[in-house]
């Protein structure tokens, strides 16, 4: 559905993408993951036409993106963090102005508010949501126009647990009905339950990819057993036969707390791959 | 073209509910209807304020609106939404000068309601003429600046010099030599007069200048900045 060959991207002799290859498989939901800076948004900003590569090719719906139709783009929708609203206009009104742009009867506006659950807000001025309404706002703005593929530049940054999980069974509901997803975030948890298959983006390049349960399942090499001690203390146990006799010692003499096995997540494997902390600038910021 | 037709309408709706906007379309013509009722002064000019308030209005309105209404939505990343979706800049701006435009002749047919009737052609020809120069500055700077801010540093002194100069140039001559390269002091010129047949052709030719610098200024601030 959307493959790139060799993207390279500089800015002012910085740069940002060096020889990045995709391909991604209709009717998934591919998560684009890396740091703060990294080059996601430059990514989907080549992938969709609104950037220019220094080099490379995209290809989507099999064509490259410059012979890219009105009618081709029409199945695409596009969701930049910094997209805005109409603050004055009403949240419906606000989706008038793009059922008229792309010819789509005014009765889809119902159907996509109450998708993203908005709507009782029909009415309200945009500029009156909360923030979590707001990302709704976007997300069935883009909804309405029944995109086959759907770019969704971190569509859950700065939300709430809540708003995140119900954007996350959105985005599945769409994948469900046949539409390719791709998404970028900082979130490795968030990459892991919703994301069919993931790559990492770190200082250009990519560095790891697959699906989120596999690649973790590959860097599962130090196989620890960890437990937690109703005195207090902690221990922890290679995973091995051994082990085993030690550990139900543990058990009879009714010692043991918690008992956990250390599988790697995205985000310890991105760490061990890069030396970087993914989300370290999102800390600092809600810290 | 369509999408043109969008942006008109989108901007109609939201004509109510944009203070800052409504209060240009509104503020002359509402002034006008009532310096003309309520204030007699003996000597003073026939129709003295619909002709005054008209040009001050034709420099103001539809430069200050039409560079708010493109760099908000600039700001505010809107603009790159509607690019998004397909809409090309020049039926965007096409569907905001309209807009504008139509609005203000609206006004200007407020402020017609003075006018005896044989006037009323002249008047909202030459209105018509001068707003469409007024639209085309008023976008050229919505174009050029990146944000609200530095829209308005823009478009607050050159519609001071547009408005205000045809005012300041009744009772100054020295104003009044500089003034006159203006395409609003040559509208108020026009006003004074009221006829087709009295148009001079330093007039024209003054307008004329100043429709095509308007219009260079605005395909350079374009090719400079897009609408990006
Ligand atoms: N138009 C531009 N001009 C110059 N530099 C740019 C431009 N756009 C992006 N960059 C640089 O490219 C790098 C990647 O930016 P990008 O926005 O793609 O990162 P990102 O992965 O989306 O980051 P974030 O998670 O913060 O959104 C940054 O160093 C940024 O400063
Ligand atoms: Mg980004």
């Amino acid at each position: 559905m959307i493959t790139t060959k060799g993207i390279f991207k500089s800015f002012a002799g910085k740069t940002v993408l060096s020889g990045i290859d995709l391909d991604i498989k209709s009717g998934t939901v591919f998560g684009l993951l890396g740091p703060s800076g990294a080059g996601k948004t430059t990514l989907i900003k080549i992938i969709t036409g609104q950037l220019g590569a220094d080099s490379g090719e995209v290809h989507v719906f099999g064509k490259n993106v410059k012979d890219l139709t009105g009618d081709d783009k029409k199945q695409i929708g596009i969701m930049m963090d910094d997209h805005g609203v109409y603050d004055r206009l009403s949240v419906a009104d606000n989706l008038k102005v793009f059922c008229d742009i792309y010819g789509i009867p005014y009765s889809g506006i119902g159907k996509a508010l109450e998708e993203v659950g908005l709507a009782d807000s029909a009415k309200k001025p945009a500029a009156k949501l909360s923030k979590g309404m707001l990302a709704r706002l976007k997300l069935a703005r883009v909804f309405l126009i029944e995109p086959k593929i759907l770019f969704l530049d971190e569509p859950t940054s700065g939300l709430d647990p809540m708003t995140m999980k119900y954007i996350h069974r959105l985005i599945k509901a769409r994948r469900d009905a046949g539409c390719t997803v791709f998404l970028t975030t900082h979130n490795m948890e968030e990459a892991t339950v919703l994301c069919d298959e993931v790559a990492l983006l770190n200082e250009g390049k990519i560095v790891e990819r697959g699906q989120p349960s596999e690649i973790c399942r590959r860097y599962n090499h130090q196989k620890k057993i960890n437990i937690h001690l109703k005195t207090g203390g902690d221990v922890s146990f290679a995973h091995d036969a051994e082990s085993a006799g030690e550990i139900g010692r543990l058990i009879e003499q009714g010692r043991l707390e918690t008992i956990h096995s250390s599988e790697p997540t995205l985000e310890t494997v991105f760490i061990e791959l890069t030396g970087r902390k993914l989300e370290a600038e999102e800390e600092i910021r809600y810290a | 073209m369509r999408n043109a037709g969008v942006i008109f309408k989108k901007q109609l709706k939201d004509t109510l509910k944009n203070k800052t906007v409504l209060i240009q379309f509104i503020m002359f013509p509402a002034m006008t209807l009532l310096m003309e009722n309520a204030v007699k002064i003996p000597d003073m000019p026939e129709l003295f304020f619909t002709k005054l308030f008209s040009v001050m209005f034709l420099g103001m309105a539809p430069i200050t609106s039409a560079a708010a209404i493109i760099s908000e939505e600039k700001e505010k990343n809107t603009l790159r939404v509607l690019m998004m979706a397909n809409v090309k800049p020049w039926e965007y701006l096409l569907g905001v000068g309209l807009y504008v435009w139509t609005l203000c002749m609206a006004g200007a047919g407020i402020m017609a309601t003075g006018l005896p009737a044989s006037d009323i052609p002249f008047y909202l020809g030459i209105m018509a003429a001068g707003l469409v120069i007024s639209v085309v500055i008023g976008a050229c700077i919505g174009v050029f600046a990146s944000n609200q801010m530095s829209a308005t540093s823009l478009f607050v002194p050159v519609m001071m010099v547009f408005s205000f100069s045809p005012m300041l140039a009744m009772f100054n001559d020295k104003i009044e030599k500089v003034a006159r390269v203006f395409y609003t002091q040559q509208l108020r010129v026009l006003m004074n007069q009221m006829s087709f047949e009295g148009i001079k052709t330093e007039s024209i030719l003054i307008l004329v200048v100043n429709a095509v610098l308007a219009v260079v200024l605005f395909f350079a601030a374009f090719r400079k900045k897009g609408l990006e």
